[in-house]
C-alpha cells in the first residue's frame, strides 16, 4: 500500500536524518579534509589542496604501518583468547547449576564499565615493582624478581591484551552463548544414544551449528580491535615510546595533538576503509537477511 | 562413565572457578587499595587490607569534586538515551513492521554507521562544534553521541520488535483499531521491556564513552566520568588512591544495576547481535 | 449479517509467487462456507484478502452490497479469530473482550452489557479478569471467540481456529461451532486444511489447489460428484483409490470399458473418452471377498498387507498382482488378516472416472 511506504519513510526520516548529519557528514568532511594540507600549527601556510599527497606520506610513514601492526597484533591475540575462553563460558553457562545467575552477573560487570577504569584497574595492577601482580607472580615463583612492566614492549603488552580479554570476554561468551541455545537439544541426545563422546559431539555438533555466531562475533570483535583507543590511551599511552600505539591513538596524537589536521583526515579515511571493507563483508555475508526474514 | 562424567565436571568447575576469580579479581584489589593510604600502596602490598582509610573518598568528593562529573555523565547519557528510545522507536516500528521499498538498504545503512570508527570524525565534529560554540558544553556531547546510539537503539529495538507477534496488531485492526491506536495500545505496552532493555545498553554505552568526551571537553566543568578518572592529576605522583576510590564509585551503581538487569542486557545484546 | 463476494480476485506478491488467481466466490448471508485445500493452497490468504489484512493486486471484494476492496480492515466491520488466538497479553479476558467496542468509542454500560452476555454464553464469566496466560488453550480459543462475537460483526472469519487444540477438545469445539453458527445465523469463512473438520462443518465447501478454486459445493456433492482428481483425491477419508488405464468400446453398444493393470470394467461413459483415464473409487465401494476367486470383470485379486481396526470398521490395505496399492473398507466383523489372498470387488456405483491429462471428470 502506497500509504504504507510514506509512512514508513515519515517515520524513519529523523532518526535517518540524524545519522546522516552527524556522521555522514563528518564523514565527508573528513574526507575533503584529507586532500588539503592543513596545520593548525603552521597557519601562515594556509589551507591548499595537495591531493593524495598525504596518503603518498602515509605509504611512507613508518610509524603508521607500525601502527597497523600493533593493531592488527592486538585484534589477533585479544581475539583468539576471546573466543577460546568465551566459548568455554558459554558452555558452562548453557547448563543450569547453582549460582549460575551469579556467574551472568559477574561476567557482565567488566562488559559494563568504562574501558577507561578497566585499563586504570589493570594498570594499577601491574604498576611499579610494587604492584600486586609482581608480588603475586615473585610469591609464586614465576618471576624471579619484580620487573617494571611498562618499560619493554613485550611486557608491555600484557597488560592490555589481559585487560581486553578481561573486559570483552563477556561480550563474546554472551554471543556465543545465544547461539548454543539455538542448537536442538535433541542433536545431542541422538548422537548419544549412538554412541558419541562428548569432544566428538563438541566438535561435530556444536562447533559447526555455531559457526554463524562465532562469524558474527568475530567480525564484531575484529572492528572493535581495530578501533581500540580508550584503553592503550590509557593503559601505556602507546609506549614505550610509541611501540603500543594503535592506528586510532597515531591518529588523534596527528589530530589533536600535532594539529595535523590535513594528516590526521587521511589517517582517518584509512581507518575508516579498512573498517568499512570488514564491516562490508559482515553486511554482505549475513545482510541477506536484513529486511524480508519474517514473511 | 558416571565417574568420568564427575570428573569433566570437576575440572569444568574448578576452571569456571579461576575465571571468576580473575573477573573478581581487579575490583576487590582496587576495593581493598581504595581504603589504603597512598603510602602504602606500592610497599608490600597484601590480599589482605591492613589499614582502612577513608580519605581517598573524601577527598574524591570534597577537593576534586567528583559530584560534577558524575552529573555531567548523568545528563549526557540520560538525555541522549531520551532522546534516541523516542526517536528511534518511530523509526524502528517502521523497519519491523511496514513495508517500503530500501528498507533493506537502511537496515545495511544503520549496521554500517556502528561500525564507523569514532576516530574517522572526531576532527569535523570538533570543527563543527566550535564553529557552532558547543566545545565543552552538553550539546556538544549529546550531539556526536548519536552517532552510536541512535544506529544502536534503532538496531536493537526493531530486533525486539520483530519478537513481537504481528498477529496481535492484525487483530486490533480487525477489531477496528486504526494503526496509531494498535501501535499505542498493543505494540508500545508489550515493548516497554524492550524500550527498558534498549534504554539500559544506551545509557551504558553512552556513559562508557571516552574518546569524543576526551575531545570535546575543556575542563572539569562538562568532563564525563571516564575523562575525569583518566586525567587525574596528583601534586607530584599519580594518585593512586582517589583514582581507585573514583573507580569504585563509578563501577559500584553499574554492578548493582548489572545485578538486577542481567537478564534483559543479555537478552537485548543477543536480540540485536545474533539477529543481525 | 452480510454476504461476501469475490470476483475475479487475484494476489500476487512482489516476488512473482500466484497465492489467488482468476478467483470467484460468493458465501451467501448466513452461510458458513469453508475453505479448504492443502498447504500453501492459498486458503489463509484469501481470507486474510477478505479481512483486509493484505490488499489485492486484481479484482473486487463486496461485502453486503459494499465494495470493500481498497478499504482498510478498521473499516470492513468483520471480525476474525486467529490461528494462535492473538489475545492481547498485557489485556485481561474482559479487556480482550471489550477491545473493539472501547475502539469504536460504544458507552461503557453498551460493553459492560455485551461483554457480560457474551462470557456468560461461551463459560469464561468466571475467568473475565484473568489475563490470557492463565488459560488453558481452550479458553483462549473461546476467548478469541468471544472477542468476535461481542462485535456483532458483518461476517465471522476463522483462520484454522482449532489446529492447535488436541484431538478431542477438536471435536467438541467444532460442535460448538455449528451450534454457534446456527444460532447467530451469521455469515462464516473458515480455513482449514482438516477436510473432515470441512465436511462436518460447512454449508458448502470452497475446494483450492494453489490458489486456484476446483470446486465449490456442498459436502454431499463434493463427496459424491468431485469435479476433479484432485477434489476427489483430497474430500473423504480414507482417500479415494485412483487406478491408471484406457476407456475403450470394446462392445456394439454405447458403453465403454475400463482396461487398467489388473481391473477391467464397464464405465458408464456416453461420450468419447481420450485413452488415458484415471478412475477412481472410494475404499467404501470396494467389497472384499476371501477366496481368491477372481471371477469376471470388476473384481481383482489380492493380497492384504495391513488391517487397520477402527472400531466401527476395518481399513485394508491390499496390493494387486500388478503392483498397484488399494485401499478398501470392510465390515468389523469380517475375517480379515495380513497376508490374506481375497478378491476385491469394485461397485459400479462408486466409479468415477477422471482424465489423465486436465484431471477433469468423465464420468
Amino acid at each position: 500500500m502506497k500509504s504504507e511506504s510514506r509512512l514508513g519513510w515519515m517515520l524513519v526520516a529523523p532518526a535517518l536524518g540524524v545519522i546522516a548529519l552527524i556522521a555522514i557528514f563528518p564523514l565527508g568532511w573528513t574526507f575533503w579534509e584529507s586532500l588539503h594540507l592543513h596545520e593548525l600549527r603552521m597557519p601562515w601556510l594556509g589551507k591548499p589542496f595537495i591531493g593524495v599527497d598525504n596518503y603518498v606520506e602515509i605509504a611512507r610513514d613508518p610509524r603508521f604501518w607500525a601502527a597497523l601492526g600493533h593493531t592488527a597484533f592486538f585484534t589477533f591475540v585479544s581475539i583468539s583468547l576471546e573466543l577460546v575462553i568465551g566459548l568455554f563460558l558459554a558452555l558452562a553457562m548453557n547448563r543450569a547449576f547453582r549460582g549460575r545467575g551469579f556467574v551472568r552477573a559477574a561476567v557482565l560487570v567488566p562488559w559494563a564499565i568504562p574501558t577507561v577504569v578497566a585499563a586504570l584497574l589493570w594498570r594499577f595492577i601491574f604498576e611499579s615493582q610494587g604492584g600486586i601482580a609482581n608480588e603475586l607472580l615473585v610469591s609464586v615463583g614465576i618471576l624471579d624478581q619484580p620487573i617494571v612492566w611498562f618499560i619493554k614492549t613485550w611486557t608491555a603488552w600484557i597488560p592490555v591484551i589481559l585487560a581486553d580479554v578481561w573486559k570483552t570476554t563477556p561480550f563474546v561468551a554472551l554471543l556465543l552463548l545465544a547461539g548454543l541455545q539455538n542448537i536442538d537439544l535433541t542433536l545431542y541426545e541422538a548422537a548419544a544414544v549412538d554412541g558419541a563422546n562428548p569432544w566428538w559431539q563438541l566438535r561435530h555438533i556444536t562447533l559447526p551449528l555455531l559457526k554463524p555466531a562465532i562469524l558474527v562475533t568475530l567480525i564484531f570483535r575484529t572492528l572493535d580491535g581495530f578501533r581500540v583507543f580508550d584503553l592503550i590511551y590509557v593503559l601505556t599511552g602507546g609506549g614505550p615510546g610509541t611501540t603500543t600505539e594503535p592506528v586510532a591513538l597515531y591518529t588523534f596524537n596527528a589530530l589533536l595533538q600535532n594539529l595535523r589536521f590535513g594528516y590526521g583526515s587521511a589517517l582517518s579515511v584509512v581507518i575508516f576503509s579498512i573498517t568499512f571493507g570488514i564491516a562490508l563483508l559482515y553486511v554482505k555475508g549475513l545482510g541477506v537477511k536484513l529486511a524480508g526474514e519474517e514473511r | 562413565m558416571k565417574a568420568r562424567a564427575g570428573w569433566g565436571q570437576w575440572a569444568m568447575g574448578g576452571v569456571l572457578v579461576a575465571l571468576m576469580v580473575f573477573t573478581l579479581f581487579p575490583f576487590y584489589w582496587a576495593l581493598v587499595s581504595s581504603f589504603t593510604p597512598d603510602a602504602a600502596l606500592f610497599r608490600d602490598p597484601s590480599l589482605w587490607p591492613k589499614d582502612i582509610i577513608l580519605d581517598h573518598y573524601r577527598a574524591l568528593f570534597d577537593e576534586r569534586d567528583f559530584f560534577t562529573p558524575i552529573r555531567n555523565s548523568l545528563i549526557v547519557a540520560g538525555t541522549t538515551t531520551f532522546f534516541c528510545l523516542t526517536v528511534g522507536t518511530l523509526a524502528a516500528y517502521a523497519l519491523a513492521r511496514l513495508e517500503f521499498r530500501g528498507k533493506a538498504a537502511i537496515m545495511a545503512f544503520i549496521l554500517a554507521v556502528t561500525m564507523f570508527p569514532q576516530i574517522s570524525i572526531v576532527s569535523p565534529l570538533y570543527l563543527l562544534l566550535r564553529s557552532l560554540r558547543l566545545i565543552d558544553t552538553y550539546p556538544g556531547l549529546i550531539m556526536p553521541y548519536m552517532t552510536f546510539a541512535m544506529p544502536l537503539t534503532v538496531w536493537v529495538l526493531t530486533g525486539s520488535i520483530r519478537q513481537i507477534p504481528r498477529d496481535l496488531e492484525e487483530a486490533a485492526h480487525v477489531d477496528g483499531a486504526s494503526r496509531r491506536q494498535s501501535f499505542t495500545k498493543i505494540l508500545l505496552p508489550l515493548a516497554v521491556p524492550s524500550l527498558a532493555t534498549t534504554g539500559i545498553l544506551t545509557f551504558i554505552y553512552c556513559w562508557n564513552e571516552f574518546l569524543f568526551a576526551l575531545s570535546f571537553t575543556l575542563g572539569p566543568e562538562r568532563q564525563t566520568v571516564p575523562v575525569a578518572i583518566a586525567l587525574f592529576r596528583g601534586q607530584y605522583q599519580v594518585p593512586w588512591g582517589q583514582i581507585l576510590a573514583a573507580a569504585v564509585v563509578a563501577t559500584a551503581p553499574v554492578a548493582v544495576m548489572v545485578l538486577l538487569f542481567q537478564r534483559r542486557i543479555v537478552q537485548g545484546l543477543t536480540a540485536g547481535a545474533v539477529k543481525g | 449479517m452480510a454476504r461476501i463476494s469475490l470476483e475475479h480476485v487475484e494476489k500476487v506478491y512482489p516476488n512473482g509467487y500466484v497465492a489467488a488467481r482468476d478467483l470467484s466466490l460468493e458465501v451467501a448471508d448466513g452461510e458458513l462456507l469453508v475453505l479448504v485445500g492443502p498447504s500453501g493452497s492459498g486458503k489463509s490468504t484469501i481470507l486474510r484478502l477478505m479481512a483486509g489484512l493484505e490488499s489485492v493486486t486484481g479484482g473486487t471484494i463486496r461485502i453486503g452490497e459494499r465494495d470493500v476492496t481498497d478499504l482498510p480492515p478498521q473499516q470492513r466491520d468483520i471480525a476474525m479469530v486467529f490461528q494462535n488466538y492473538a489475545l492481547y497479553p498485557h489485556m485481561t479476558v474482559r479487556q480482550n473482550l471489550a477491545f473493539g467496542l472501547t475502539i469504536r468509542k460504544q458507552p461503557v454500560s453498551v460493553i459492560d452489557q455485551r461483554v457480560l452476555a457474551v462470557a456468560a454464553s461461551l463459560g469464561l464469566d468466571v475467568l473475565l479478569d484473568r489475563k490470557p496466560a492463565q488459560l488453558s488453550g481452550g479458553q483462549r480459543q473461546r476467548v478469541a471467540l468471544g472477542r468476535a462475537i461481542v462485535r456483532e460483526p458483518l461476517a465471522f472469519l476463522f483462520d484454522e481456529p482449532l489446529s492447535n487444540l488436541d484431538a478431542q477438545l477438536r471435536v467438541e469445539t467444532r460442535v460448538e461451532l455449528s451450534r454457534l453458527h446456527r444460532k447467530l445465523g451469521a455469515t462464516m469463512v473458515y480455513v482449514t486444511h482438516d477436510q473432515s473438520e470441512a465436511l462436518t462443518l460447512g454449508d458448502r465447501i470452497a475446494v483450492l489447489k494453489e490458489g486456484v478454486l476446483q470446486q465449490i459445493a456442498t459436502p454431499m456433492q463434493l463427496y459424491h460428484h468431485p469435479a476433479n482428481k484432485f477434489v476427489a483425491g483430497f474430500i473423504g477419508s480414507p482417500s479415494m483409490n485412483f487406478l491408471d488405464g484406457v476407456v475403450r468400446r470394446e462392445g456394439p453398444g454405447a458403453e465403454r470399458t475400463f482396461r487398467g493393470k489388473d481391473l477391467t470394467i464397464d464405465v458408464p461413459l456416453r461420450t468419447e473418452a481420450p485413452d488415458k483415464v484415471f478412475l477412481g473409487v472410494r475404499p467404501q465401494h470396494l467389497e472384499v471377498f476371501g477366496g481368491a476367486n477372481a471371477g469376471g470383470d470388476g473384481t481383482l485379486r489380492a493380497e492384504v498387507g495391513v488391517v487397520e481396526p477402527m472400531g466401527n470398521e476395518q481399513i485394508v490395505y491390499v496390493t494387486l498382482s500388478g503392483g498397484d496399492r488399494l485401499v478398501a473398507v470392510a465390515p468389523p466383523d469380517q475375517q480379515v488378516t495380513p497376508g490374506d489372498v481375497v478378491s476385491i470387488r469394485v461397485r459400479p456405483e462408486g466409479i468415477h472416472v477422471f482424465d489423465a491429462g486436465t484431471g477433469a471428470r468423465l464420468g
